[in-house]
């Protein structure tokens, strides 16, 4: 019975370190993400609260705790108050499979990859429902557009992975990260980006149009819909929305991460040098989590320089590029990736 | 009682009062909405059954993809008007008729069919992960009707398409 | 009895719990806290300062569903992939599984020409 206790506390304990790092990169993105595109735009971003402006996203979010929260008149009450509950929810969820470190996750299961996928189908609906539960008409065309982009968009995802299931032969995210160790030639790691670089395009591009960011962030397109799905929301139920958002956009890099440059395995040519000079317990325990958050951390700025790079694109150029572009070019990377394959096997 | 049968009671009152709640409300939306908790919790009895593969495509599939349909018809259908709501009532002894059938159909099986006892995989399902398993078979034994299904699929891109057509020529006249 | 696999999903079950605790709290949170100072303007429906007109839950385009019925046909597509993707290797001889799949997809090309060839994925 001990036995029981002891693991329902290491349980707990992982929840809440995975909920953490989930809770606590909203307000570090938020930061990256003004501060980024400040300089990038050849401004200052945010100076004055906290050394470098640290502190904004923490006033942010009290300021947006204490805004009066209106409820709109013409709204389907019980669904606008469950919908920013629906589009967080799925968000945080992924984090329960994402592997960390070796023995940092809070279940790895056969089906890791499918979970994934199966949780960011569910996202759709916090947005929909939102749209619909406003009554407004900007908030549904928002909603059923991101809708309609999202699950052309899942297609893609799903597809991007076929590739790397080739090479891993499990759905297992740990047993994913696991098969990508070790090296060739002495120096090249054996992630899966190098055998399914197309496949890891495509993955990205789709990413980017599953968590609605610039140039794919047609729902919320300031210009046109004014803002989309959550235009009648205010107070702390638009912040979820807006933490739902980054919530997504550090789950999906993670699982990125995982899946083609192999997760918590350290870095190519340092990783060797940094792991023999430090003590044994801090090289299996702590230098996993440290690899895998510097392998997110470029690809969140990433995802933020990318942003104030691109314009964002039309509806009919984004369904058009969804359905006549990438999806062929994802059908396509899967009987290359099997001809790769059937010629690296013999 | 075990875990699991605690486990096992809240998925089985979940679906039932889901899907309960599902057929008696009067907008469809909230309809939709609950259809969602009930079909969730019935990928969760897929797990119980070691069929962790069949889990994670009820979702993906009834969930994920089939519930959006269901969703943009009800926003598209407008179901307010006068039009919408003539069809649907002449569909209604029909739908009676269906329901029926299908009852009577799920009793029969229920009692022909012989149960091996309570819950639990078969050991072969259990090993090595179920998704590898269902594929073992799936692409060897059942190769032909695995093929099959590819055709029809493809009818149901021509159906979507020809009914899709068919509804804007409508609207647009 | 055996254990069962759900035992093992069991720590996602307890995960969902919180994840909604913690979305439900905030929500709840923030009806309480900041002021209460709705008027009748301010709570009516946004629409850039005009007056609301009509219903906003009018008619959508039919293209809505067009999308989301292939996007059903196809996500099968892809669900099939996956067993196939993850066995591959195991295939014996391997060329025997890609052949198969090769078939599968090929049939259902057709069917993507054919859309393509309707217009039906044209959005302008």
């Amino acid at each position: 019975m001990e036995n029981v206790w002891l693991y329902l506390l290491i349980l707990l304990l992982k929840m809440i370190g995975v909920i953490t790092f989930a809770l606590l990169g909203v307000p570090v993105m938020v930061w990256v993400e003004r501060k980024g595109s400040g300089h990038i735009q050849h401004r200052h971003g945010p100076l004055y609260v906290g050394p470098f402006g640290v502190m904004q996203p923490i006033a942010d979010a009290i300021k947006l705790f204490l805004k009066e929260d209106i409820t709109p008149a013409a709204v389907d009450r019980p669904l606008y108050f469950l919908a920013p509950i629906m589009a967080f929810v799925p968000a945080l969820l992924t984090f329960a499979v994402i592997p960390i470190g070796p023995h940092l996750q809070v279940a790895d299961i056969n089906i890791g990859l499918l979970f994934v996928m199966a949780i960011s189908s569910m996202g759709v609906y916090g947005l929909v429902m939102a749209g619909w539960s406003s009554n407004n008409k900007y908030a549904l065309l928002g909603g059923l557009r991101t809708a309609a982009q999202m699950i052309s968009y899942e297609l893609i995802l799903g597809l991007s992975v076929v590739g790397v299931l080739m090479y891993s032969g499990s759905l297992s995210l740990q047993e994913i990260v696991k098969a990508q160790e070790g090296v060739w030639l002495g120096f090249i790691p054996r992630w899966f980006v190098i055998p399914q670089f197309l496949g890891w395009v495509l993955f990205m591009v789709a990413a980017f149009a599953e968590t609605n960011r610039l140039p794919f962030d047609l729902p919320e397109a300031e210009t046109e819909l004014v803002a989309g799905y959550h235009i009648e929301y205010s107070s702390m139920k638009f912040a979820l929305f807006f933490m739902a958002e980054y919530v997504a956009m550090i789950s999906i890099s993670c699982v990125m991460v995982v899946l083609f440059f192999g997760g918590w395995l350290p870095l190519p040519v340092i990783g060797p040098i940094v792991e023999s000079i430090l003590p044994v317990f801090v090289v299996s325990y702590l230098m996993p989590v440290v690899w895998f958050l510097m392998k997110i951390g470029f690809f969140l700025f990433f995802m933020v320089w990318v942003r104030f790079t691109f314009p964002r694109l039309r509806y009919d150029q984004l369904m058009k590029l969804g359905w006549k572009v990438l999806l062929p070019l994802a059908i396509f990377n899967v009987f290359l990736s099997g001809i790769i394959r059937m010629a690296g096997l013999t | 009682m075990g875990l699991e049968s605690i486990l096992f009671y809240y998925f089985a009152i979940v679906i039932v009062a889901t899907a309960a709640l599902a057929v008696s409300r009067r907008n469809p939306v909230y309809a939709v909405l609950f259809l969602l908790p009930c079909l969730v919790h019935i990928a969760g009895l897929w797990l119980f059954l070691g069929a962790e593969f069949l889990a994670a495509i009820q979702i993906i599939i009834y969930t994920g993809a089939i519930m959006v349909l269901y969703l943009f018809v009800i926003f598209i259908l407008d179901l307010g008007s006068f039009r919408t709501k003539r069809i649907i009532h002449q569909q209604k002894s029909l739908a009676i008729a269906g329901g029926l059938a299908l009852i009577v159909q799920l009793v029969v099986l229920t009692i022909a069919s012989t149960f091996p006892g309570p819950f639990g995989p078969p050991q072969e399902v259990v090993s090595g992960g179920n998704t590898q398993a269902v594929g073992g078979v799936l692409y060897t034994d059942f190769l032909f009707p695995f093929e099959l299904a590819s055709l029809v699929l493809l009818v149901a891109i021509f159906g979507a398409v020809v009914l899709a057509r068919k509804e804007s020529e409508e609207t647009s006249s | 009895m055996q254990e069962s696999a759900i035992l093992g999903y069991l720590p996602i079950l307890i995960f969902f719990a919180l994840a909604v605790a913690i979305g439900g709290g905030m929500v709840v949170v923030s009806t309480f806290l900041g002021r209460k100072n709705p008027n009748p303007e301010k709570i009516s429906t946004y629409e850039c300062g005009m007056v609301p007109f009509k219903d906003a839950r009018q008619r959508f385009d039919v293209r809505f569903y067009l999308v989301a019925m292939l996007f059903i046909l196809f996500d099968i597509e892809v669900v099939f992939l996956y067993p196939w993707a993850v066995l591959f290797t195991r295939f014996d001889p391997v060329i025997f599984g890609f052949v198969e799949m090769l078939l599968f997809i090929f049939v259902l090309l057709f069917g993507y020409i054919y859309v393509l060839r309707k217009g039906a994925l044209d959005w302008s």
